[in-house]
């Protein structure tokens, strides 16, 4: 989603990075000093933006060689190549502050192993997707009767990566099956500038991205 | 950046174990006095905190860079990664490199003098080990006066030294670059090494390693290296490189001599071996190799990074079946699991084994970018 993101000039190094609307809430969440880990994290802009802002301990994995070298380009010292679908298993319960995936989970083949991985391996988790229930996709679903096109989902059926996609609604039912509590929901409304509104009103149908905080559900006391 | 060479080099050496102060080995028995041959390349700095050790592979040595005289051919083993405005760049890096022991490009090995007997040591040279090999290139490093290597880099058994290094001496290597590497060898790959060794042991020119001054177990070391060769490039690059192209001929011979280009290559690469390396080095080395293995000594991998201080670049290439990107994993996750820093990546190519002393874009720049970060990143 390259025509999503606002090119940010970083204090100290001065290096310029690209950063969607939901990864400028994402640093705006995230406490100075955390250790974050970011899933898919692309070419490295969330987690330098992270690591100079927040002075994160700042990791990533990622399946395209090309990107693990712009992270080490910008001198992202953690990032492994990996496919998110092997899982998190080297990494012990609740040993991140933050695991993050941004504009990732529907490509996955097992987006449920995945985000349980991300709960039990952080203390908290941030997840952000397009919502599918927004009103531009259901309208040329139930107007034009086509698989939908936006400025958020631009790819053919036959072409998309996105194998799961999901909306607001199913996530947070998603998220009651898979023994996750949402600590926080942000539904948003984003443009091409880079920037975005939080939706109150009828977010499923509003939004068209949203990001949820989670964390494992504790199992009842007693 | 314009990219040069470090240009007319010359090996050092450093003695040191001398009798009765000898260095007892991984296997129990002494050896003294040791040689190392080494070479250094740029500037070591003022503060002595830009030296990066390369450590070399089974036929490597400690010529990793530049030339050796004004008429000479053939640079360093890793010419391509050594120089002014090259990975490891020496105009900013102090690199070093030196030769094995067991081997024989002018370190102490089975084809040194023994100062007991007069005689070259043959078979009764002990056995050595990577910890052992480790361990003389530290005495090199105190003796260079550096406190702390800023890196540690190599491929194959290169890259075991690396993993051994930062285990034996966590606090002295910032960096560590391990590449095409394992932290134990297969049974796939101690049985190629085995089937080298039998094959220069079968030579009867071998006469149990004590063949020196006589004729030499060329045959023996020349299929050795032939099997080696094969396990180094993919069945993809061997296809692309060769395919069933005939050698100076346009029909097949009907007869035993050469028919296709791969066997006139093999025999190329395994005759010019021969020129320049030791058939007991050979099984010294490989000995050490299948000897590596950190989990045996340590109880898992992890127990062996348990203190480990250094970052990691730790890189596989797609097509290597003799050390698979699985292998590298292994130690990636280990690395992890002691909450190391660590870059991991598989590059895609179809050179197999030996890709890591290819030119290669995607090497070079991680190794770059790594130093770099690596050096002005504090802790």
């Amino acid at each position: 989603m390259a025509g999503w993101a606002e090119e940010v000039r970083l204090p100290e190094t001065g290096a310029v990075v690209r950063l969607t609307p939901e990864h400028k809430l994402i640093i705006g969440l995230i406490e100075e000093g955390a250790r974050v880990m970011d899933l898919g994290c692309g070419e490295g802009d969330l987690l330098l933006a992270l690591k100079v802002l927040k002075k994160v301990r700042a990791e990533g994995i990622e399946l395209s060689e090309a990107c693990i070298q712009a992270c080490v380009a910008k001198g992202l010292l953690s990032v492994q190549h990996g496919d998110l679908d092997e899982g998190l298993a080297d990494y012990p319960d609740k040993s991140i502050d933050y695991v993050i995936s941004t504009n990732t989970i529907q490509v996955l083949h097992r987006p449920m192993v995945l985000i349980r991985e991300m709960a039990r391996v952080g203390k908290r988790c941030i997840v952000s997707f397009p919502n599918f229930a927004h009103w531009p996709v259901r309208s040329q679903l139930f107007l034009k009767g086509c698989m939908p096109k936006t400025e958020k989902l631009p790819y053919e059926w036959y072409e998309t990566l996105n194998i799961h996609l999901t909306t607001i609604a199913d996530f947070r039912d998603f998220c009651r099956k898979a023994g996750l509590t949402v600590l926080r929901e942000i539904p948003l409304r984003t443009s091409t500038s880079g920037k975005s509104a939080e939706v109150r009103l009828l977010p499923n149908l509003r939004a068209d991205t949203a990001i949820f905080i989670l964390e494992e559900a504790k199992p009842p006391s007693g | 950046m314009e990219e040069g060479s470090v240009g007319i080099v010359e090996t050092k050496y450093l003695t040191f174990a001398k009798p009765p102060n000898e260095l007892v080995l991984e296997c129990g028995r002494p050896l003294g006095p040791i040689t190392l041959a080494y070479e250094t390349y740029g500037e070591l700095n003022q503060a002595k905190n830009n030296a990066i050790l390369i450590v070399h592979a089974l036929s490597g040595d400690a010529h990793a860079a530049g030339y050796h005289h004004p008429g000479d051919k053939q640079p360093g083993w890793w010419d391509i990664m050594i120089g002014p405005g090259k990975a490891f760049d020496t105009r900013k890096y102090f690199v070093i490199c030196s030769n094995v022991i067991g081997g024989c490009q002018g370190s102490t090995g089975p084809s040194s003098i023994n100062p007991q007997t007069g005689r070259p040591y043959g078979l009764s040279f002990p056995i050595v080990t990577i910890r052992d090999w480790v361990n003389t290139q530290k005495v090199l490093i105190d003796h260079l006066g550096i406190e702390q290597l800023l890196g540690v880099a190599g491929g194959s058994s290169g890259g075991m030294q690396v993993l051994q290094w930062v285990v034996s001496y966590p606090d002295r290597v910032r960096l560590a670059i391990p590449i095409a590497t394992t932290s134990k060898l297969s049974a796939q790959a101690i049985a190629f090494n085995e089937v080298g060794r039998q094959a220069i042991q079968s030579d009867p020119n071998w006469r149990e390693g004590d063949y020196y001054g006589k004729m030499v177990p060329r045959r023996g070391l020349a299929i050795a290296r032939m099997i080696g060769h094969i396990t180094y490039l993919s069945e993809r690059s061997m296809h692309q490189k060769f395919g069933r192209k005939l050698q100076d001929k346009t029909a097949y011979g009907y007869n035993f001599l050469t028919d296709f280009q791969v066997e006139s290559y093999l025999r190329y690469k395994g005759d010019h071996f021969v020129k320049r390396f030791d058939a007991n080095s050979y099984l010294y080395i490989t000995k050490a190799m299948d000897y590596f293995d950190l989990t045996q000594v340590y109880g898992s991998l992890e127990e062996a990074f348990a203190g480990v201080q250094a970052k990691f670049l730790v890189i596989s290439f797609s097509s290597d079946w003799l050390f698979p990107t699985y292998q590298a994993k292994e130690i990636v996750s280990a690395l992890r699991r002691v909450h190391a820093y660590v870059i991991f990546t598989e590059i895609q190519t179809d050179y197999g084994h030996d890709a890591f002393l290819l030119e290669s874009e995607q090497l070079s720049s991680l190794i770059t970018n790594f130093l770099s970060h690596g050096w002005n990143q504090k802790a």
